[in-house]
């Protein structure tokens, strides 16, 4: 039987109940969101089950939606992919600004590995059980977490070049 | 504290300290790169050796990083391209049309058959310069340095058809949304039938002078090898993947721009060694040659882009002379052309494994955020796992196999 996004869904919603909510569909891909304490068991519930089979995680990474309460600024998405049946799901988990700690799944996936160490050096979302949480692509002693919103791209004492006719966003337009 | 989050040199230097107390062994650290002529890259390795012998090693990344999603957060999407030039640059017109085919599924606009089998030729022939140069450079790093002159004048020929096509070299900045900046013109087309009739009699005496070359054979067979079941945890994908027995192409997984019209194999090798990802690329480059004439022969009439002149900027002629083309190009330049709320994962298969973007707007002129699913990247991390316990010569061999692209590794 092929593997389609209802059954997942049920699937996920029998075993692991109100832990895993807001299913919907974006371009053909299930998207569903996870609570945090409940991350690593539901992707190994997925990696592990027979009938769902998603032996490939194909992208980690954090988004910082800063318009969100502050227990909902952070976001991991995970991309999982079965190869047998050629399905993909998006996993989201939401984290709060002030302690974003979510459980590693590079026990799981060797390749979670760099791609939590780059969310971690990006956002500061702390992957509890990595063996090797550290920065990767920036500097060691650097202090901040580049990718949050909150950062400004550049050094603001800049005159030469005025971001917001680059970065106008819906808010200040 | 675990002993991994300390710097490389501080825990060799207690585990050189140890092995001589226990056997008078001298291990010593070798610091290989940030530059260093044998890496083809910024990489920087620092390797624990016991003579010629790796014992461990662990690699420093980031050395060109660009923070590349940080300025796609403030770049409207036409400029966003430009970045994505910069990651593999071996093969940038994969990243570009990558980059257009994301946009134009969040934005829904439907692509003329014709402009995608163009943009199949296109990536096609940057899958073969990309090729052209990992299986030649494995050859220099064993080497013979004959083959990879051979054939980097073909990797010339394929800069050529970029020039006459977008008219850059190496960053092409190729294509708009909905299509090409311009028509081919017959220059192009010319300059692509001779590259086609030229490069198989190369190729052909490019392969006869290393597959079955017996030092080549040495060198490689048996060196740098990875499982399949290690491969797919560690997230291989491409050629690298393939080469371990694994037959997952996001060409034919998840076709994308009519790639399931065009009849093509998909090579495999089977113990995932430098030896097999060599022969799985020179294989592939000649698939890719059959997907190219094949687009070539079957390339349908039609406009060289969609008509969606929300995002396509209008001939300049009309700028000057029509007010509907002025408005319309100056929303385009400015950025304020309608964005619909979505969020999406667009992969392709470039020519090192799984591309993706995975992109989320918000209705404004920017992306909210932009990932880039590096594939080098994801790669390069079973590195160390993979060339620990062989040679350093082997190690130098295997990094070039892997065909790491220091611009994919940091964005």
């Amino acid at each position: 039987m092929a593997l389609d996004n209802i059954t997942i869904q049920k699937k996920l919603q029998a075993t692991f109940g109100e832990a895993v909510v807001d299913f919907h569909e974006q371009h053909g891909m299930l998207v569903f969101e996870v609570s945090h304490e409940k991350a690593h068991d539901i992707i190994q519930f997925l990696k592990e089950d027979e009938e769902m089979g998603f032996n490939f995680l194909t992208d980690v990474c954090g988004v910082n939606y800063a318009e969100e309460v502050e227990s909902r600024q952070l976001a991991v998405v995970y991309h999982l992919h079965n190869w047998f049946e050629n399905v993909r799901v998006r996993i989201k988990t939401y984290l709060s600004i002030k302690n974003p700690v979510v459980d590693t799944v590079s026990d799981l996936y060797k390749s979670a590995n760099w791609q939590e160490r780059e969310t971690y050096d990006f956002y500061g979302i702390t992957f509890k059980g990595h063996p090797q949480l550290k920065r990767i692509l920036n500097v060691d002693t650097m202090e901040s977490f580049p990718l949050r919103k909150e950062h400004p791209m550049e050094d603001a004492g800049r005159t030469d070049k005025d971001d917001r006719f680059f970065g106008r966003t819906v808010h200040n337009c | 504290m675990s002993d991994l989050l300390l710097p490389p040199e501080e825990r060799y230097a207690k585990l050189i300290e140890e092995k001589f107390k226990q056997d008078g062994t001298e291990l010593q650290i070798l610091n290989l790169g940030p530059t260093h002529p044998a890496t083809h890259g910024i990489f920087q390795n620092i390797i624990l050796l016991d003579g010629e012998k790796v014992i461990d090693g662990e690699g420093t990344i980031g050395y060109i990083h660009r923070a590349f999603e940080k300025i796609a957060e403030n770049r409207p999407f036409y400029q966003i391209n430009v970045l994505t030039d910069r990651l593999n640059y071996c093969s940038s017109p994969i990243n570009n049309t990558a980059w257009w085919m994301t946009v134009e599924k969040a934005l829904g606009i439907e692509i003329p058959k014709r402009v995608q089998y163009m943009r199949v030729i296109i990536m096609e022939l940057a899958r073969i310069a990309d090729h052209i140069i990992c299986s030649s450079v494995m050859g220099v790093d064993t080497g013979a340095l004959t083959g990879f002159l051979y054939v980097f004048q073909y990797r010339e020929k394929i800069y050529e058809i970029y020039e006459e096509i977008c008219g850059a070299r190496l960053t092409t900045n190729m294509g708009r949304i909905g299509g090409f900046e311009r028509e081919w013109s017959p220059k192009a087309w010319q300059l692509i039938e001779e590259f086609l009739s030229e490069f198989p009699a190369i190729w052909a005496e490019f392969e006869s002078l290393l597959t079955r070359n017996r030092i080549f054979m040495d060198r490689t067979i048996g060196i740098g090898g990875i499982s399949a079941e290690e491969a797919i945890n560690y997230g291989f994908t491409g050629p690298n993947l393939r080469a371990a027995g694994v037959d997952y192409d996001v060409r034919v997984a998840t076709p994308y721009c009519s790639y399931e019209d065009f009849d093509f194999e998909i090579p495999v090798g089977t113990s995932g060694d430098c030896y097999d990802r060599f022969c799985v690329r020179n294989a592939e480059v000649w698939e890719s040659l059959k997907i190219i004439r094949q687009a070539i022969d079957k390339l349908p009439e039609g406009p060289y882009h969609a008509d969606v002149p929300d995002y396509y900027l209008p001939p300049k002629e009309d700028v000057y002379t029509n007010m509907e083309a002025l408005i319309y190009h100056f929303k385009i330049i400015m950025g304020e052309v309608p964005v619909p709320v979505t969020e999406l994962y667009h992969p392709v298969e470039a020519a090192n494994g799984e591309l993706g973007f995975f992109l989320i707007t918000d209705g404004s002129r920017t992306p909210y955020r932009l990932h880039f699913r590096r594939p080098c990247f994801i790669i390069y991390q079973a590195y160390n796992s993979i060339v620990k316990d062989g040679m350093l010569s082997d190690a130098i061999i295997t990094l070039s196999s892997l065909n790491i692209i220091a611009g994919e590794l940091d964005a």
